[in-house]
């Protein structure tokens, strides 16, 4: 701390002060507005940072002024606002424009030899990150990931070498530390070449520990990450909170299924009846929502307690067991076979592929085994889609 | 992952264990504790696990390690 010089500041009190004496009389030289409200008591630390037309973000707690300019000190708690965004992005809305700037920021007091740790500008993750950190003093290099997580971004290239040795020399990261290291989160790792940082920019990439709640940690043990800390985990919590971002994807889909399935449920005797659509269409909607229901909450929240690794099959299985649950709701009173049959294959095969389509989410899945179950049960589904089709608009007979 | 796994002998990582030069980088990488070193070479102890996040491939200064990533 006692590294980094001091914003100078004039300091009215001091004998140096430029003041005009006239007789007794002292005037100010210039109304200067930080001198009036440290007179008058009221003072704003950050004032001097202001620029017409530019907001400070609630996060920042104040600046501190480095050999390469003032950095931005984030605070380490979430306030109210923070955490309605982050319930309100959980739930996917402004999922992709939720982001912070990219560059240097500090947390805590760091000096000149304080860890610098590197993350995306996905403000969910730099919150999850400065709100880990608690009492750590360190430096935080943010990264354009373009809003998204890192491990996401350094799959699709964003998080990556070049991004981070750009950002090194824009910032001029070797005015403000005397090492020259970087702690990198470890599934950053898909998108950057440690070597090709070293030889690039001269810092020394270290991988930290997959949760950036385990940083302290990490640091404690002079940057040694044990076997739990480098595992990702996928737990019932952890999946329960990607629920909503997955029923979120699926609006517009089910938008498009509910006027196809009124469209469907409307043909009958009379070729189509406005009655019919109304009172079937009603009917395959609630199907429809419990195959939603299926594949975007029970089959996330259950994974590893249905039986088979396949998606498709764990989203048949959970969707059969669901489908004869919900069918007396879905359906209300008895009626024709055809009829049942049809909404039971229908809330299954929705199920099926909702599920499989969560494979995206998880942290264990392989593109090739995706790509496998993809060519074995896309066909299923949709053949079984047609056949309930066919069934629901021949119960209309 | 223990108590999660997805489908078998489906992933195309490969390692080419003569080219190893010992530095363990895989072994720190890796999100599913695919690699251990042993006799300061590194080997495959978990194949199965692999989800192909390319993480070692990307690392390995002597590439060493091949497979077909996929989009995180």
């Amino acid at each position: 701390m006692d590294n980094i010089p001091k914003k100078k500041e004039k300091d009215i009190f001091h004998p140096q002060a430029t003041w005009i004496s006239t007789s007794n009389v002292q005037i100010m030289p210039a109304m200067d507005l930080s001198d009036m409200h440290r007179l008058s008591g009221n003072i704003n630390p950050n004032a001097s940072y202001e620029k017409p037309g530019y907001k400070l973000c609630s996060y920042v707690e104040r600046f501190i002024e480095t050999d390469a300019g003032p950095v931005p000190v984030v605070k380490s708690d979430l306030n109210g606002k923070d955490i309605i965004s982050t319930v309100s992005v959980r739930c996917g809305i402004r999922r992709h424009r939720y982001t912070v700037s990219p560059g240097l920021y500090a947390v805590g007091s760091p000096d000149r030899s304080s860890e610098v740790l590197v993350t995306g500008n996905f403000k969910l993750t730099f919150d999850h990150l400065r709100k880990a950190l608690g009492s750590v003093s360190a430096w935080i290099l943010v990264l354009d990931t373009k809003g998204v997580n890192v491990w996401c971004a350094a799959g699709k290239g964003t998080f990556s070498t070049m991004e981070l040795v750009r950002l090194i020399r824009d910032g001029s990261l070797e005015k403000i530390v005397d090492h020259r290291r970087l702690i990198l989160p470890q599934l950053g790792a898909t998108g950057v070449t440690a070597g090709q940082v070293r030889n690039e920019s001269g810092f020394r990439v270290v991988y930290g520990p997959v949760r950036a709640r385990d940083i302290p940690l990490f640091l404690q043990n002079k940057r040694k990450a044990d076997k739990t800390m480098r595992q990702v985990t996928f737990t019932f919590l952890e999946r329960l909170v990607l629920t909503p971002v997955e029923l979120h994807m699926a609006i517009k889909p089910t938008a498009l299924a509910i006027l196809v399935l009124f469209m469907l449920s409307g043909i009958g005797p009379g070729l189509f009846s406005f009655q019919g659509a109304w009172e079937r269409g009603i009917i395959s909607i609630g199907a429809l929502f419990a195959g939603l229901v299926s594949g975007t909450l029970l089959a996330p929240v259950l994974l590893p307690f249905i039986p088979s690794r396949k998606f498709a099959l764990k989203g048949i299985i959970i969707g059969s067991l669901f489908a004869t649950v919900s069918m007396p709701f879905v359906h209300g009173g008895a009626d024709s076979i055809s009829a049942m049959a049809s909404l039971f294959i229908f809330i299954v095969m929705v199920s099926s592929y909702l599920t499989m389509n969560f494979t995206g989410a998880t942290p264990f899945t392989s593109p090739s085994g995706v790509e496998k179950e993809m060519k074995q049960f896309l066909p299923v589904q949709m053949t079984g889609v047609l056949v309930s089709a066919i069934l629901w608009i021949y119960s209309a007979f | 992952m223990k108590s999660l796994r997805y489908i078998d002998d489906v992933a195309t990582l490969v390692l080419y264990e003569e080219k190893c030069i010992g530095c363990s980088l895989c072994t720190e990488v890796c999100p599913q504790g695919v690699f251990e070193m042993h006799m300061q070479r590194a080997e495959i102890v978990d194949f199965n696990a692999c989800m192909e996040c390319g993480a070692c491939v990307k690392n390995c200064p002597v590439h060493a390690i091949s497979v077909t990533p996929g989009v995180g």
